[in-house]
């Protein structure tokens, strides 16, 4: 059974300056289910709303950000809990204790005036019922499993380079051993020596404890070394969701097939294409097919129907006419 | 000198100093570095390294924005600081363009993106007689697939990153120049744009003659686009040559810890072997040690790295800063 499922999730945010009324559509009919034991990546390039769809699973639903639609579910020992409509109340017992998030830039997430200790006394007191000694030393035990110097309790967050902080971070997050981590770009302005440790690190805290991870990134390198599954996310929507391996082998969607045939390597001197055009824009998309316009295939119908997510076989679902025109299992 | 170079760097230091009194402390920024760009045969020259490593200060003394500590930049065989500030409007700037990080800062959101263009122009005079401004303009903008209808009265939160990155190679491109220094130009772009500008630079060195030199982090790019390649860290040219020799084969151990980082976008190609990471927070301490830099990390580290600093080794068509390669012991 999936620990998450999140089924036809909408969510735009919607501003209203002056009486001119703004919406940007930026997750539109999301279906998404998180196994147990694995790791999810979602790709996509910025503005695709990876960021918000992770800001829905987390129930992290602030003014301008609206759901509009859809239901995301938890499974946690065995009790469904439907999230979107759990009280604030209800998802503070979740929150932390089942479910974490290492926010974007969480280098600089960390409160500039109080010192690491007391960080983590915030943190895991309003969760547990734990005295101040008890967690300095769960809490020290957890850092040295994540190979950092016991001098980080005392420090500021100031006196501490990048990727400690990046690694502190992720220390908070998993403390409490959570079944879930949502994690948004944890890597991204990090150096590449660094973000090798890090990426080590997650991988590391979640083959321990079976943990379920969702990583966005929009670093393909990154999801081909982490993840178990990929979501390709395009304009607001899923168009392709497979097993890491088959959507590299043997990608299917035509966006897909430019963005892992762009990918430039090391020993590898030959022509790169990219695609052509730029992404459309969120607050009007254009109808049918949201890729039509720069997709070398388009067609009549593409341009007024949105193609379904289809499952091609072995958990590999593409939403596109003409990929899936032999194939017929509507999911 | 026997050949004439386009730029010509020769033992280049820029020291920062901060603070003063007891809290004085030293930063070489850039230490020691030389290199240079044939004339003749334009050629893409990757400077690559880690935040911090001294890159971009690296660019700015070559743009004049900074005034090295000891050491020369030679473009076209003139002293980049003895220029005078009428003539380095009138030639120099014009020779020398830059491209910046990123896209959406470059571009003020309170002027429409066309104005730069516009003002380039009359800044350095460039329109000739009998061919209007928008022509010119025009034709600049077609070199980088836009076009002036897809801009004109656009303000920068109109355009998409990848579009407004050309607009800044298309401005750059207005004074004709024979040097772009591009610093980090596709970090924030996103991925299905990205080539579109690293392919771009390809077509400015074969189809225009325009040498460039690219900073960046991304060594899968730089492996694609450029012909040279620096490595740079700490503020030193550890490794430098031609970048298949080097990225295919790296000497320096600092390159190859380096190259084993970088991760493959190929799901067969996991890492296996856990990296160990040394603790960060010796960085500043790095910059003050003395010897090689990378001395503390180095798994291959010898008695004399820590006292004596190496020069650069000439083997197998690369220069490399490291003691494991003196032929003479």
């Amino acid at each position: 059974m999936p620990i998450v499922e999140a089924k036809d999730v909408s969510a735009h945010y919607i501003t209203n300056v002056y009486g001119i009324e703004r919406e940007v559509n930026a997750v539109d009919n999301v279906s998404l289910s998180i196994n147990k034991n694995e790791i999810l990546g979602i790709a996509g390039e910025s503005g695709c709303g990876k960021t918000t769809l992770l800001k829905v699973l987390f129930k992290m639903i602030n003014p301008p950000l609206k759901i509009l639609g859809g239901k995301v579910e938890y499974n946690l020992n065995n009790k469904k809990f439907d999230i979107l409509t759990l009280s604030d109340e209800g998802f503070r017992h979740i929150r932390w204790r089942n479910a974490s998030y290492i926010p974007q830039g969480s280098m600089n997430v960390l409160n500039p005036v109080r010192r690491i200790k007391s960080t983590f006394r915030d943190f895991v007191g309003t969760h547990c019922r734990m005295g101040k000694r008890e967690i300095d030393e769960m809490a020290l035990e957890h850092l040295n499993d994540l190979s950092l110097p016991p001098q980080v309790m005392d420090a500021y967050p100031h006196q501490l380079s990048g990727g400690m902080r990046q690694r502190v971070t992720i220390a908070l997050a998993t403390i409490l051993k959570p079944d879930l981590i949502f994690a948004d770009e944890p890597t991204t302005a990090l150096d590449v020596i660094v973000q090798r440790v890090v990426i080590q690190l997650m991988r590391k805290i979640q083959s321990e404890e079976k943990s379920s991870l969702l990583i966005v990134t929009h670093d393909m390198a990154i999801q081909a070394n982490l993840t178990d599954r990929i979501a390709i996310m395009y304009a607001g929507k899923i168009i392709e969701e497979g097993k890491t391996k088959e959507i590299f082998k043997n990608p299917i969607h035509y966006y897909t097939q430019f963005l892992v045939g762009s990918l430039p390597k090391i020993g590898d001197k030959s022509h790169r294409i990219s695609i052509p055009g730029s992404p459309p824009p969120l607050n009007n998309p254009p109808p049918g097919c949201r890729f039509h316009e720069r997709c070398p295939e388009a067609e009549e119908h593409c341009k007024q129907e949105i193609p379904p997510l289809i499952d091609v076989g072995d958990g590999h679902k593409v939403a596109c006419f003409k990929c899936t025109a032999n194939e017929r299992v509507v999911v | 000198m026997a050949q004439e170079k386009l730029l010509r760097i020769d033992d280049l230091t820029k020291v920062f100093i901060t603070g003063g009194g007891f809290y004085r402390s030293r930063v070489v920024a850039v230490n020691d570095a030389s290199f240079s760009l044939k004339s003749g045969k334009p050629e893409i020259f990757t400077l690559a390294g880690e935040s911090g490593s001294g890159k971009t200060t690296l660019a700015r003394i070559i743009l004049g924005l900074i005034e090295p500590t000891k050491g020369s930049v030679k473009y076209k065989n003139r002293e980049v600081t003895q220029i005078s500030k009428k003539e380095k409007r009138s030639w120099f700037m014009k020779e020398v363009q830059p491209i910046f990080q990123n896209p959406f800062e470059t571009f003020s959101p309170l002027k429409k993106v066309d104005t730069y263009l516009y003002d380039t122009v009359a800044n350095y005079n460039m329109a000739k007689i009998g061919q209007s401004v928008k022509e010119y303009v025009n034709e600049k903008l077609g070199v980088v697939g836009l076009s002036l209808e897809e801009v004109e009265g656009r303000f920068p939160n109109e355009l998409s990153g990848g579009q407004l990155q050309r607009m800044s190679v298309a401005r750059a491109l207005l004074t004709n120049p024979s040097l772009i220094i591009a610093d980090e130009p596709v970090s924030m772009v996103d991925a299905s744009l990205r080539m579109s500008i690293v392919n771009l630079f390809k077509d400015l060195r074969d189809d225009l003659g325009v040498s460039v030199i690219y900073i960046t982090h991304d060594l899968a790019t730089s492996y694609y686009v450029s012909d040279m390649i620096a490595i740079m860290f700490r503020g030193i040219i550890v490794e430098l040559g031609p970048v298949q020799k080097i990225l295919d084969d790296p000497f320096h151990p600092y390159t190859q810890l380096l190259k084993k980082s970088i991760p493959e976008p190929d799901p067969e190609k996991r890492w296996t072997e856990e990296t160990k990471l040394s603790l960060s927070s010796m960085e500043k301490k790095e910059f003050q040690r003395e010897g090689c830099k990378f001395a503390g990390r180095c798994p291959q580290a010898m008695d004399i790295c820590t006292s004596l600093e190496p020069e650069g080794f000439f083997v197998d068509e690369r220069t490399v800063k490291c003691h494991l390669y003196n032929n003479s012991n």
